[in-house]
């Protein structure tokens, strides 16, 4: 607000404080450096007759435009996030199908001038990626790595964008199953709203429906688990006791995620009885 | 029958001692927010278990608040302490970073005219100081996020020079496995920079790893 009073930064000097849209849009975006005594200064300024009058403004305003703010930040980010993690999964799935394509062709230039073939995957692509082409056919795929590392990179930020904002959606299912395996199982059931209101033997199974519909037709196993089998508690059990560890899991996720819709606020006691329970499964002496 | 209010010396009128269930409690007057219980009178238990500000008091600690004054709360969450705030005190801002929680916090505030709620993160006090008034009693603090003596140094300007800090420090907020004792002392030095430290104890009979504050604004730094 250089060079103007600073009493002119107050939110009501923006717009009329009884548009009540106009005042929410301004609490929420505008900034100001220093506080000023707002009351005195809207009195002063004729905005209103009273500091009893300014408050009653400021409560109808700060209300409304909080109001929209939250509906605003809690749609968005919930989309976000399910963008986000399946433009990942894309970036990871074709990376590798890249990296592969590029990896066999540079395998067949390699040898001739001593250059070593690469290594399987994205590895490989990378150090493709780091030749010196001498041949039109090399450069192209030196191009085609350098293409594989630029997705991988992206794969990565996209990453590092689910890590830092599935917590602020889901504090508890976030810590609980990480952000990742979190942010699928949101994707997954459409929405924490909706998967806060799954039953745990549903949360358990998200990501193997179709192994679920062939055992539901009589044509195999009920599955165990669905994609919460990269979780170190599923994965890291050994395989008799995996029923019990993705049980045990699919319902504290599912009362983390509950807690997330419902309160909101971060419950210690929630993870720690997780914590209690698989050591309990994993001292088991040879499964059930 | 409710036994005559005890009073209590140096606390405002908006809070008393009450009886609930045979057991004196701090109490302000205002709607039901988180279950408490409330007497006929509209007097409702403040659960010192689910407040720092709450356990604060209960353990004998004074902020001298004194009825009308102007507080800028951050980390409200969903209400709970900064209901019984904005009954006994003056205007009320609260400040919360979460969507979520601020869903009730507008619940809170609907039955509240001098609670303002505001979705803000309050390491960024300049998204709304052109909202919160300057000059203020207290900035009260809970804000469980790394570097929380730092959200109290970038709030000081709403201060009045003779105003307070009330903060909760949450150890586990800054390191998890530092020892306690060590990441208040540090806060504590941090803090410096702009208070002087009044007082401090330890909550961890209602609440684990947390120390509160109270502290008032150095004089001798211009803003």
């Amino acid at each position: 607000m250089s060079g103007r009073d600073p009493g002119d930064s107050g939110w009501f000097r923006y717009a009329d404080p009884t548009d009540i849209d106009a005042a929410a849009t301004v609490i929420n975006e505008e900034t100001a450096e220093q506080p000023q005594d707002w009351p005195a200064e809207a009195v002063r300024a004729g905005i209103v007759e009273s500091e009893d009058d300014y408050y009653e403004a400021l409560h109808a305003a700060t209300v409304h435009a909080t109001r929209e703010a939250v509906r605003e930040r809690e749609t968005s980010t919930e989309q976000q996030l399910h963008h986000s993690i399946s433009a990942m999964d894309d970036a990871e799935r074709t990376a590798n199908e890249l990296a592969e394509r590029a990896v066999e062709w540079a395998g067949s230039l390699a040898g001739g001038d001593g250059r070593e073939p690469p290594a399987d995957g994205i590895d490989g692509a990378r150090a493709v990626a780091a030749w010196t082409p001498e041949t039109p056919a090399e450069e192209r795929v030196v191009s085609l790595a350098e293409r594989v590392v630029d997705l991988d990179a992206e794969r990565a930020a996209l990453r590092s964008f689910v890590e830092s904002h599935a917590p602020t959606v889901a504090p508890n299912l976030a810590a609980m199953a990480g952000p990742v395996l979190a942010v699928r199982l949101l994707s997954l059931a459409g929405g924490l709203e909706s998967l806060a209101r799954k039953p745990a033997g549903t949360v358990q199974v998200l990501g193997a429906e179709d192994a679920l519909f062939a055992h539901l037709e009589g044509r195999g196993p009920s599955p165990k688990h669905g994609v919460i089998f990269t979780h170190e508690y599923v994965r890291g059990t050994p395989p008799d006791d995996r029923g019990s560890a993705a049980r045990a899991l699919a319902g504290k996720l599912a009362i983390a995620a509950r807690i997330d819709h419902y309160s909101g606020a971060f419950k210690q006691s929630v993870h720690d009885d997780l914590d209690d329970r698989m050591a309990t499964i994993r001292d088991r002496e040879g499964g059930e | 029958m409710t036994p005559a209010p005890t009073a209590t010396a140096d606390l405002p009128p908006g809070i008393q001692r009450r009886r609930f269930d045979g057991r004196e409690r701090f109490a302000t007057r205002g709607e039901r927010v988180y279950g408490e219980p409330r007497d006929e009178e509209g007097w409702r238990a403040w659960d010192a278990g689910r407040s720092k500000l709450g356990a604060m008091l209960e353990l004998g600690m004074d902020p001298g608040f004194d009825g009308d004054d102007g507080v800028l709360y951050l980390g409200a969450a969903s209400g709970t302490t900064v209901s019984h705030v904005a009954d006994f005190a003056g205007p009320t801002y609260a400040v919360e970073f979460a969507p979520r929680p601020t869903r009730d916090l507008l619940t809170v505030a609907d039955a509240r005219p001098t609670l303002f709620p505001l979705l803000k993160d309050a390491r960024a006090p300049e998204t709304y100081a052109h909202v919160v008034e300057a000059g203020l009693d207290y900035v009260v603090q809970d804000v469980a996020t790394r570097g929380q003596a730092t959200v109290a140094l970038r709030n000081r300007r709403f201060l009045a020079p003779d105003g307070r800090l009330v903060a909760a420090i949450k150890a586990r907020s800054e390191d998890v496995l530092a020892d306690p004792d060590d990441v208040f002392a540090d806060a504590l030095d941090d803090l410096r920079a702009g208070y002087e430290i009044l007082d401090t104890r330890r909550l961890d009979r209602f609440h684990d790893d947390h120390l509160a504050v109270v502290a008032q604004p150095r004089p001798d730094d211009v803003l």
